[in-house]
C-alpha cells in the first residue's frame, strides 16, 4: 500500500492489443480441451469395457464395497498399468485417462513457454519456466515420499 | 447399490457440484468431498483422490472456454503461479507436520473472513476501476480488458497490489498442498478484493491457475495408491461435463448474483470446515 498519492481515474490502462496474444489464447484453449476431450474419451470408453467385461458389476450389489472400499485392487504404479492396459482391462484403460487429465495443465504451463519465446518476452518466459520447474520439483518430490 | 447404480449417482451429483464449482471458481472438490463421505460413505482418503482429479477436469475444461472468451487474464494467472506453486511446496512439506485438526480450523477461519469480506462489497453492487498506483503491474503490464455480454462493451481494469496478490496466492497455494484441493475460493478474493480485478476475471483465472496446482498433488495421491479409478471416473466426467455447463452460464450473469452465491456457498463450507476440525 504505496503512497497517497491518487492518478486521476480518467488514464486508460495499459493493455495487450498483441494479436499474438490473441494465437496463444487458442493455442491454450485448444490444448486444454483437447487434453480434456481425450481423457474424458478414454475414461467413458474404459468405464464401458468395465461393466462389459465384469457383468456382475450390473447386477450384484455385494461387488460395490470391494471397489470403493480401502483396500480396493487397481493399477496404481506405472508398471502395472502397463501390463494391465496390454491386457485391455476396464479399469487400466480409466487410469490411463485420469493420467492424461492430470498431465494436460503441465503442458499447458510448457506451451505457454514456447508462446512466450514466440513473442519474445524474455520476462515471462523466465516466469513461466521457473513455475515449470517448480511443477517438476514437485511431481519428483511426490515420487520420494 | 450395485456398481452400476454407484457409478450413475455418482455422475449425477458430480454433474451439479461441477456446475455450481465453475460458476464460483471453487474447482468443485469442496463440494464433492463432503458429498462422497457423507453421502455415500467413501473414505476421506479415496473421496480427496476422486477429488483432486475433478479439480483438474473443472480447472481445464472451463478454463479453455473462459480463455477462449477472453475472460482470463493470462499474464495475471502466470505471474501468480510463482506463488500458488511454491506455496503448493510449502503446504505439502507442512502437511507432514500439523495435525488435521488444526488444518480444517485454519481453512473454516480464512474461509469465514472471505466470505465476510464479499459481503462487504454487496453493498457496491459493480465493479469499480481502481486509482490507486501499481508499479508492479505497470512494469509487468498485468492491466487488461474483457468483453462483458451483460453490457455488450469491452470492459477496461487496472490491476493493482501485485505483492499482496503474491502473498495471498502463497497462501492459497499452501492450502492446496495441504489440503489437496484446488482452493479457488482463496484465489478468487486475493484477485477480486486485493488486487482489483472484476469478479468474472478474477473467477476465469483463478479456474485457470488451478489447474497447475492440482496437478501436483493428484501426482502424489496417485502414487500413493489413493486414486480410485471406480470412484474417480464418474466424479471427473460429471464434473467435467458440469464444468462446461457452468462456463457457458457465467458470462451471461450478473456480477452480483454470482457473488451472492459466493458469499453464501463460502459460508456454509466454512461452517463444515470448522464443525470438523472441532470434532476432531
Amino acid at each position: 500500500m504505496s503512497g497517497a498519492v491518487r492518478i486521476p481515474s480518467t488514464s486508460t490502462p495499459i493493455v495487450e492489443h498483441n494479436p499474438r496474444v490473441r494465437q496463444v489464447e487458442l493455442a491454450i484453449s485448444n490444448l486444454l480441451r483437447g487434453g480434456v476431450v481425450l481423457s474424458i474419451l478414454l475414461i467413458v470408453a474404459g468405464t464401458i469395457i468395465t461393466f462389459a467385461q465384469q457383468p456382475s458389476y450390473v447386477s450384484q450389489p455385494s461387488e460395490l464395497q470391494r471397489l470403493i472400499a480401502p483396500g480396493a485392487k487397481f493399477p496404481h504404479t506405472i508398471i502395472d498399468l502397463a501390463s494391465d492396459l496390454k491386457q485391455m482391462r476396464g479399469e487400466a484403460v480409466v487410469t490411463l485417462g485420469l493420467l492424461v487429465l492430470i498431465a494436460t495443465p503441465v503442458m499447458r504451463v510448457a506451451i505457454s513457454i514456447l508462446a512466450f519465446i514466440y513473442q519474445g518476452d524474455r520476462l515471462f518466459t523466465l516466469i513461466t519456466s521457473v513455475v515449470l520447474c517448480l511443477l517438476l520439483l514437485s511431481l519428483f518430490l511426490g515420487r520420494g515420499e | 447399490m450395485t456398481p452400476l447404480e454407484f457409478v450413475l449417482y455418482v455422475l449425477l451429483i458430480s454433474v451439479a457440484a461441477g456446475v455450481l464449482g465453475s460458476l464460483l471458481g471453487l474447482g468443485g472438490g469442496v463440494i464433492v468431498i463432503p458429498v462422497l463421505t457423507l453421502l455415500f460413505g467413501i473414505d476421506i482418503r479415496y473421496a480427496i483422490g476422486a477429488s483432486i482429479v475433478s479439480v483438474i477436469a473443472t480447472s481445464s475444461g472451463a478454463a479453455a472456454a473462459y480463455v477462449r472468451d477472453g475472460l482470463t487474464n493470462l499474464r495475471v494467472a502466470m505471474v501468480l503461479e510463482l506463488a500458488t506453486t511454491s506455496g503448493a511446496l510449502t503446504g505439502a512439506y507442512l502437511a507432514g507436520l500439523l495435525s488435521g485438526r488444526w488444518l480444517f480450523i485454519i481453512f473454516g477461519v480464512v474461509l469465514a473472513y472471505s466470505s465476510l469480506m464479499m459481503i462487504r462489497k454487496l453493498k457496491q453492487s459493480e465493479f469499480q476501476q481502481s486509482t490507486k498506483p501499481a508499479p508492479w503491474a505497470d512494469y509487468l503490464r498485468l492491466h487488461g480488458s474483457y468483453f462483458d455480454k451483460r453490457t455488450g462493451r469491452e470492459t477496461y481494469y487496472r490491476v493493482t497490489s501485485t505483492r499482496i496478490g503474491l502473498a495471498m496466492m502463497y497462501v492459497a497455494g499452501a492450502i492446496s498442498g495441504l489440503l489437496g484441493i484446488g482452493s479457488g475460493s482463496l484465489k478468487v478474493p486475493a484477485m477480486d478484493l486485493a488486487m482489483h480485478m472484476p469478479i468474472k476475471v478474477s473467477t476465469a483465472t483463478s479456474n485457470f491457475m488451478i489447474g497447475v496446482t492440482a496437478a501436483a498433488s493428484a501426482s502424489v495421491y496417485y502414487m500413493r495408491g489413493e486414486i480410485d479409478p471406480f470412484i474417480a471416473a464418474p466424479v471427473a466426467v460429471g464434473v467435467l461435463l458440469g464444468a462446461l455447463g457452468g462456463s457457458y452460464l457465467l458470462p451471461k450473469l450478473r456480477s452480483s448474483t454470482i457473488r451472492l452465491v459466493f458469499v453464501v456457498v463460502l459460508l456454509w463450507i466454512s461452517g463444515q470446515m470448522l464443525w470438523q476440525g472441532i470434532r476432531g
